[in-house]
């Protein structure tokens, strides 16, 4: 616990001097969740719209908001203050909430720690660094402004009492974490294959009776959460405000994702059978905003639903999902939970880039695993991280945000490089000789080839664009950044594919 | 802690390296100095955010503003009238202060912001110029300074220590602490970074001389360090330390006549070098001069942790004696306090007694010189990073009370959160668990425990008294005074401490001989 202790302050520390950085609009959100939670009766927290900043998490979340007031009333009470408080970015309201933030992250330790102290000593450590020090972490929560460590501290929690092989513990972890961000409902399946084969078994009747025991545990989670919105009948509005309709396929800014390839072809055949002389409808809705009635976004290929991509999701999760169907094995559930995530990422309905997040940090415990599993993290972390780059635009933060990713590859590096897996003492003493990583070679010829295009897509986003094209075309290097950020998360779910299928 | 040569053949165990983190390795590699010299530049990016010196405060604003008058200035005016009271040259002002170096090297910033933001250096009309981009060019003037002349010097420092084996063979001596200990100096990176200065120039050019004398290239150190010395004057503080051991070395040698004479050729010509605008006439050099040694000013101002300023309030120097025997007074003091480190290095100059006399001399300046500001503890706190492997409780106990004396400025600043935040990290990282620091709390007897906790209490109590309570109206500034007082008593005991270590240390050339015979 001391060294992740250590871990944990010296991030905290980095995100003290954070606290003056650039924050998005979700800086507001959360101040207007403070305010909402504390200033209006519980009847009216998912009806209110007295701000186009609606709550769209679930009630826990809403709970640790109203948690969070608190302190935030005694300090300032302007903070939440319903209507004074209206984009209100004083210096207390920026220290408060990026204190709570960095505070929010002791779960993360908490769930850090427990997932890796059984990790023998220098992978428990390298666990620690990639987990807490995490660049993309640090550049969504801190500085553009969320609460995913929290979050995800309680995944890796969850995670790690089904590791341990304390099912109804991470069930009813996973609960909580449904209930707090229904994002998260994407592992779900997966969670249930594994709770109803790992744990509900041995006789139909000791079975049934855990089957009724995790049913039961989840559904007080449950209960506790939304019960008092069921008394108000409210469910309805809450689930409206969780999952509203009229949103694209994609974000403003296209998430590195399976449906980026989609729009791009369905451009270049729109292209290409216009020049051929075809008639080609031109598309009347857009990517990002809402389904038009009967018109498409796509002017040649199919249109793409939720329902579709809902299909999609449990398609490519189906293989993963039978393997925890026939033997489910405590070992591989965090790979499979990340698996899932991965899918979910890949085909989900209007993913945010930053949901990248939710497989690249308990990928991070599978990548001590073994060597190759090390290679692919070193790749994912990199892209993904990258892919989170337009989130932060300004030119303050700029050598910050590279210089996270440059640090985290270096440590990535130097870890990975003194991974020595059982080999004969003669390879040893040769590579000790050489004294360099070639018979542990991190990256190959591809993967380098691969990284090294992320310079080239980045000089050209900051340099070589705004001297050609000036101000025009201001959507291109973003493209060009989701284009190829999302060559290498398909092959981050096509290679964890693979691993699932042949391995597990 | 993790024991050096251990290679356990389990399987899934990886001991990797010599610690049991990615950076434990002994010697620096390259991937490490990187992910130290990295991790550095991102800590003083993240700081530079933070707000400077005199930031919205007219008419006269802070550091800021003076350096990017300065660069409006030298941009402007032709170099003979820098250091003149011309119609266009104001020296109530902001006038330069510093020696030519400093004028030359606001010259080359000038010219770069000219070319993206020529109102912010326009001549009489950019004062109190303030923006966001301004602040970002600015902050990467002293960024890119910091990193083309203090990193490469840290770095190099640090190879050379390890190659010449300077602190002797010791078990669990980590090089990437070291680099860390010298990268993440707190109060250079919030002085620099935050505050607002250029000292990572003037302490590069000195790391590099150093780091040339380690390695025996001895003209390539004159000429570093006499450019330090004509970057800023304070500089001069090591100058007893240099000169003491470069003639002990000079004196060992077949011609010490000759070798004498090179050493001063190269500073002679560096210095004419650099002063070659005022060299026309005396009166152009007196100009420069007095303004970079302001004697009128009395023996100390504001409150800064030494002698004169802390037994002022006892002894009243400043109604007691004209400013002549002041000066004089100080002259006398100063060198008496750094002539036993000089002697012994004349007689016995090895590479760790070099380093000891960098601290000796450099402190002996701060306690006992005319004039000194509080910065002028970034001059001691660099020797005493260099020696930070060997003494790292001194070293520790420096830093922090270093940081405690600038404690008061950085709250004008507004730089509390950067100031708990890089000291918490400079915290953590010398206490690194992987205990290749040397520093372990059950190695300190009873006695030391007690000489330094009850210091550390008051310390502690202080950080907070002076955040939230208001002085005596009486007294406006006791806090100040009182962070003074018990910062000059750690600088007094600490100063012996390090005097006398340097006087024992044992003779160069037996003890060389000695150290190959036994491993």
């Amino acid at each position: 616990m001391e060294e992740a202790a250590w871990f944990w302050g010296v991030a905290t520390c980095v995100k003290l001097l954070l606290v003056p950085t650039y924050h998005s609009t979700d800086f507001e959100v959360h101040r207007h969740w403070l305010a909402l939670t504390s200033s209006l009766p519980l009847a009216r927290w998912y009806s209110d719209a007295s701000s186009p900043w609606t709550l769209d998490y679930p009630p826990l979340f809403a709970y640790f908001e109203l948690l969070l007031s608190l302190p935030a009333s005694l300090l300032d009470p302007t903070i939440v203050d319903l209507v004074a408080g209206q984009n209100y970015a004083a210096s207390s309201a920026l220290l408060f909430q990026r204190v709570s933030v960095a505070a929010a992250d002791l779960v993360l330790l908490l769930g850090a720690h427990r997932l890796a102290c059984r990790l023998p000593p220098f992978r428990r450590r390298l666990a620690f660094a990639f987990l807490l020090w995490s660049p993309a972490l640090l550049i969504v929560d801190h500085i553009h402004f969320q609460y995913n460590g929290f979050l995800l501290g309680i995944l890796l929690l969850s995670l790690s009492f089904l590791a341990e092989g304390r099912d109804l513990a991470g069930g009813i972890a996973f609960a909580v974490l449904i209930c707090s961000k229904h994002l998260f409902l994407v592992g779900a399946p997966v969670y249930f294959v594994y709770l109803l084969r790992h744990y509900c078994r041995g006789g139909f009747g000791k079975a049934l009776g855990r089957f009724l025991a995790v049913g039961s545990a989840v559904g007080a989670v449950f209960a506790a959460a939304f019960g008092p919105f069921l008394y108000h009948g409210q469910m309805l509005q809450v689930l409206h405000r969780l999952f509203p309709f009229g949103r694209g396929l994609c974000h403003a800014y296209w998430a590195p994702n399976f449906w980026v390839f989609y729009i791009v072809l369905d451009k270049i055949l729109a292209f290409v059978l216009a020049k051929l002389g075809f008639v080609i409808q031109a598309p009347k809705a857009s990517f990002t905003g809402g389904l038009v009635g009967d018109s498409s976004p796509f002017a040649v290929l199919p249109q793409v639903t939720p329902a579709i991509t809902f299909l999609l999701v449990i398609l490519a999760m189906s293989p993963c999902l039978i393997k925890a169907f026939l033997k489910p094995q405590s070992k591989h559930i965090i790979r499979w939970v990340a698996y899932a995530y991965t899918c979910g990422f890949m085909f989900g309905w209007h993913v945010h880039e930053k949901a990248s997040l939710h497989f690249t940090i308990p990928l991070a415990i599978v990548a001590m695993e073994s060597l190759d599993d090390a290679r692919h993290y070193f790749l994912l972390s990199i892209v993904s991280c990258y892919s989170l780059f337009p989130l932060l635009f300004e030119p303050q933060e700029y050598p910050v945000k590279i210089l996270l990713l440059a640090v985290h590859s270096i440590l990535m590096w130097l870890g990975f490089c003194q991974f020595r897996i059982s080999r004969t003492s003669h390879q040893r003493k040769m590579s000790d000789s050489r004294g360099s990583c070639e018979k542990n070679q991190i990256i190959g010829c591809a993967g380098t080839c691969y990284l090294l295009g992320l310079f080239g897509v980045e000089l050209w986003g900051q340099l070589l664009h705004p001297y050609f094209f000036g101000d025009k075309l201001p959507f291109l290097p973003l493209m060009l950044v989701s284009i190829y950020c999302a060559m290498g998360m398909m092959y981050s779910w096509a290679w964890q594919l693979r691993q699932i299928v042949r391995f597990c | 802690m993790a024991k050096k040569a251990k290679r356990t053949t389990t399987s899934d165990d990886t001991s990797g390296g010599d610690g049991g983190f990615p950076w434990s390795t002994t010697a620096l590699t390259a991937p490490t100095a990187g992910a130290v010299a990295l991790f550095a530049l991102l800590v003083r990016v993240m700081v530079s955010v933070g707000p400077y010196s005199g930031e919205g405060t007219p008419p006269k604003y802070g550091d800021y503003e003076a350096q990017r008058h300065w660069m409006e200035i030298t941009l402007h005016t032709p170099a003979s009238e820098w250091y003149r009271n011309t119609s266009a040259n104001d020296l109530a002002y902001w006038g330069l202060d510093y020696p030519p170096l400093t004028a030359y090297q606001s010259l080359g910033h000038g010219l770069l912001l000219n070319t993206s933001l020529p109102d912010a250096v326009a001549l009489s009309l950019s004062r109190g110029f303030e923006s966001p981009v301004l602040k970002l060019l600015m902050r990467w003037t002293v960024l890119s300074s910091d990193l083309l002349l203090f990193f490469p010097a840290a770095l190099y420092f640090v190879w050379v220590y390890c190659r010449r084996n300077v602190g002797g063979d010791k078990e669990g001596r980590s090089a990437p602490w070291l680099l860390a200990m010298i990268l993440l100096n707190p109060c250079l990176i919030l002085i620099d970074h935050g505050h607002f200065q250029y000292n990572c120039i003037s302490l590069g050019l000195t790391l590099g001389a150093i780091a040339a004398v380690l390695s025996r290239n001895e003209l390539v150190a004159s000429a570093l360090f006499s450019l330090a010395i004509n970057h800023k004057q304070m500089s001069l503080y090591f100058a007893p330390a240099f000169f003491s051991h470069l003639l002990g070395k000079c004196l060992r040698r077949q011609n010490p006549i000759f070798e004498v004479m090179k050493l001063g050729l190269v500073v002679i010509g560096t210095f004419a070098l650099v002063w070659q605008p005022y060299l026309y006439s005396l009166e152009a050099v007196m100009e420069v001069l007095s303004r970079l040694a302001p004697f009128e000013r009395g023996i100390y101002e504001d409150y800064v942790a030494n002698f004169w300023c802390s037994t002022s309030i006892f002894i009243k120097w400043k109604r007691l004696f004209p400013i002549q025997s002041m000066k004089f007074l100080s002259l006398i003091t100063t060198v008496s306090a750094f002539l036993p480190s000089f002697i012994q290095q004349v007689k016995a100059p090895s590479d760790r007694g070099f380093l000891y006399a960098l601290l000796n001399s450099s402190f002996s300046f701060y306690l006992f010189s005319y004039q000194v500001h509080e910065k002028s503890i970034l001059l001691p706190l660099l020797p005493a990073s260099l020696l930070a492997l060997e003494e790292p409780l001194l070293f520790g106990w420096l830093m922090y009370y270093a940081l405690l004396s600038m404690y008061p400025l950085l709250c004008r600043d507004h730089l509390i959160l950067q100031y708990i935040s890089v000291v918490a990290l400079f915290g953590f990282i010398f206490y690194s668990p992987d205990g290749r620091s040397g520093m372990r709390a059950n190695s300190f007897s009873i006695r030391k425990r007690a000489l330094m906790t009850l210091p550390l209490l008051c310390s502690f109590i202080l950080h907070v008294i002076y955040l939230s309570l208001r002085p005596p109206k009486k007294y406006p500034f006791l806090f100040e005074a009182m962070i003074m007082l018990l910062c000059f008593s750690q600088f007094v005991i600490l100063t012996l401490y390090t005097n006398t270590k340097q006087l024992m240390l044992p003779d160069c050339s037996t003890r060389t001989e000695r150290g190959k015979k036994d491993l």
